[in-house]
């Protein structure tokens, strides 16, 4: 009898969360593995068997032929790099300068500019695009990587400001006084600041560049030029275009899904320790 | 000792903070803050056919709601909308829930890979998701549905993405497949932030997993909850590139799928044989602003309020 209870309670414990979680890692995976395997395979072999990884018989690069013939994904790739890490340093920057004044100067007007800040966090940057795009116009950037840089830095700035400030408010304040009384100006104590902010960085430099690597709406609206075309847009006009094609199809969305799985796998510890550090500080 | 130090510091004029604070504000206000107040100002403008502006003050509005042309268009895309946000409220985040739930437990095989795997559909491009789901939905290559002929329910196969009374939702549900990730690690964050006293307090009294987890940690996260409704909510009002890639601009079949940024998309922009309309447009966003806003508002003054009671 106690046996039983003992198994019943085991099962709960240790093996349902295995099934739930593996089951919902196959789902996870699933579509990812399919499209991957079936971009390495002949189109016979792509509709007769789909679900069996490439083998010697089947397998074929030509859907990756036919999509660095016929386009331009490295140029898209290069694209999507630049607007990504100009923003995110940008953002960054700007932001932590903004968070520190806001976090260690007491001047008339602070919350009221820190609210102001924080509004974009809440308010998504497009629903002032007809406006974006007339102000992008007449300042000759439409088409330019210029453009998209300086919206999804905007985007970007209000969480970036309102989450660094609660964590410069935590660097002890002796540190800074410290440093004053040694005649290091502000700028070098700000300096000394940053460092010690580093973890809440790394999670809100995550966090602005997600969306602005998957972003489509303003590529497709202010910089829809073949020349400034990011991974993303690129992507999305290309596979409009090859439809019927499915090796150049599934090589397409394989060779715009690699790059970021890689990373992500890469950096994934401390990713998700930068996500979860917020809660645990 | 605060204050002496304030006072000590106004003697000069504080230019750092000048310098510390301008860039980043001018930056907002231009790219944020001012396209958002041009485009509600635009939306009380119409053009006269001249190529000039004009104020018209509130006929936009009374136009897109009364209109038959326009209104049909517009509570449909507000009714999608809402549909395609109970789906995600109702399905990814209590799956998002469920899964935190399991990995925060202590004794985990495999915590690290369960969360890296899961958390990977949140980083792929909205896109790339909208293409892989469309593929393997796809009749012509028959992946779904010989998934579904192995557990012998091949019979309740059907173009869903093709169908007006499937396709909103099945979009719904990709969304959910890619985004639950979100959900996900907020309420992990939380969960693994209670402190291991009250949960081993609770055990000694004899307290259930599920009790503990219904009595003690989920109070404990509902601050939490109430982070996660709003984000879903901004973030389903906000949707455009999901449905633009699977269905299109007229968000087919028949409009069905149609939600406000791809109303909002169409309007300003137009789309095959219909102009851009910028004036409509703006309108467009301005009401979509007021939905948000409207969200907002109640999570601020309905339930955060309440939370910080709670926590006192």
């Amino acid at each position: 009898m106690k046996k039983t209870h003992n198994r019943g309670y085991k099962f709960s414990q240790y093996v349902l969360p295995q099934i739930i979680l593996l089951a919902y890692t196959v789902l996870a995976l699933f579509p990812i593995v399919l499209i991957i395997q079936n971009s390495l395979k002949t189109r016979k072999a792509i509709f007769k068997a789909p679900l069996t990884p490439p083998l010697p018989g089947t397998f074929s690069l030509e859907g990756y032929q036919t999509v660095f013939e016929r386009s331009n994904f490295q140029l898209y790739f290069v694209n999507s790099l630049v607007v990504t890490v100009v923003s995110i340093l940008l953002v960054l920057f700007l932001g932590a300068m903004a968070a520190y004044a806001l976090a260690e100067y007491k001047f008339p007007g602070n919350t009221l500019l820190g609210l102001y800040l924080a509004l974009g966090i809440m308010i998504p940057i497009r629903l002032g695009t007809v406006s974006i795009l007339r102000l992008v116009v007449s300042m000759g950037l439409i088409d330019t990587l210029t453009a998209l840089i300086l919206v999804y830095s905007a985007q970007g700035l209000p969480l970036t400001i309102f989450v660094l400030q609660q964590f410069m408010q935590q660097v002890p304040r002796e540190l800074k006084e410290a440093a004053r009384i040694d005649g290091a100006s502000e700028y070098r104590i700000f300096g000394l600041v940053l460092p010690l902010v580093r973890p809440a960085v790394a999670t809100v430099a995550v966090f602005v560049m997600i969306p602005i690597w998957n972003d489509l709406w303003f590529p497709l609206i202010l910089a829809p030029g073949e020349k400034t075309r990011t991974v993303t847009y690129g992507a999305q006009q290309f596979l409009g275009q090859f439809v019927s094609d499915w090796n150049a199809v599934l090589s397409s969305l394989t060779l715009a899904m690699i790059p970021i799985l890689l990373l992500y796998i890469l950096f994934s510890r401390q990713l998700i320790r930068g996500i979860t550090a917020g809660a645990v500080k | 000792m605060q204050q002496l130090s304030a006072k000590k510091r106004k003697k000069p004029f504080p230019t750092h903070i000048v310098v510390f604070l301008a860039p980043a504000t001018l930056l907002y206000t231009l790219f944020m803050i001012y396209p958002l107040l041009d485009s509600l100002r635009l939306s009380l403008f119409a053009p006269n056919g001249e190529g000039t502006e004009v104020f018209v003050g509130l006929q936009n509005y009374i136009t897109l709601l009364t209109d038959q042309m326009w209104s049909a268009r517009f509570w449909g895309a507000l009714r999608n909308n809402f549909i395609f946000f109970l789906i995600h409220m109702f399905v990814q985040n209590p799956v998002g829930l469920l899964l935190a739930a399991l990995l925060s437990r202590r004794a985990l095989f495999a915590r690290g890979t369960y969360r890296t795997v899961l958390f990977m559909p949140t980083m792929l491009s909205v896109v790339i998701v909208g293409f892989i789901w469309q593929l393997i939905l796809s009749p012509l290559w028959g992946v779904a549905e010989s998934i579904m002929g192995a557990v012998g329910i091949a019979d309740l196969f059907q173009p869903w993405l093709g169908l007006e009374s499937s396709a909103l939702v099945t979009l719904a549900l990709i969304s959910v497949w890619q985004f639950i990730g979100i959900p996900m690690m907020l309420f992990y964050a939380a969960l693994i932030s209670i402190p291991e006293e009250l949960i081993e307090a609770a055990r000694v009294d004899g307290a259930s997993n599920w009790t503990v987890f219904w009595r003690i940690k989920f109070p404990l996260i509902l601050p939490t909850v109430g982070i996660v409704a709003i984000l879903t909510y901004v973030g389903n009002f906000n949707a455009f590139d999901l449905i633009y890639t699977a269905q299109g601009a007229l968000a087919g079949p028949n409009f069905s799928t149609d939600i406000m940024g791809t109303f909002f998309y169409r309007t300003f922009f137009g789309f095959q044989l219909q102009l851009g309309n910028p004036t409509m447009g703006a309108t467009v966003a301005a009401m979509m602003f007021l939905i948000i806003l409207l969200g907002v508002v109640a999570y601020l003054f309905g339930w955060q309020r309440r939370m910080t009671v709670y926590e006192v």
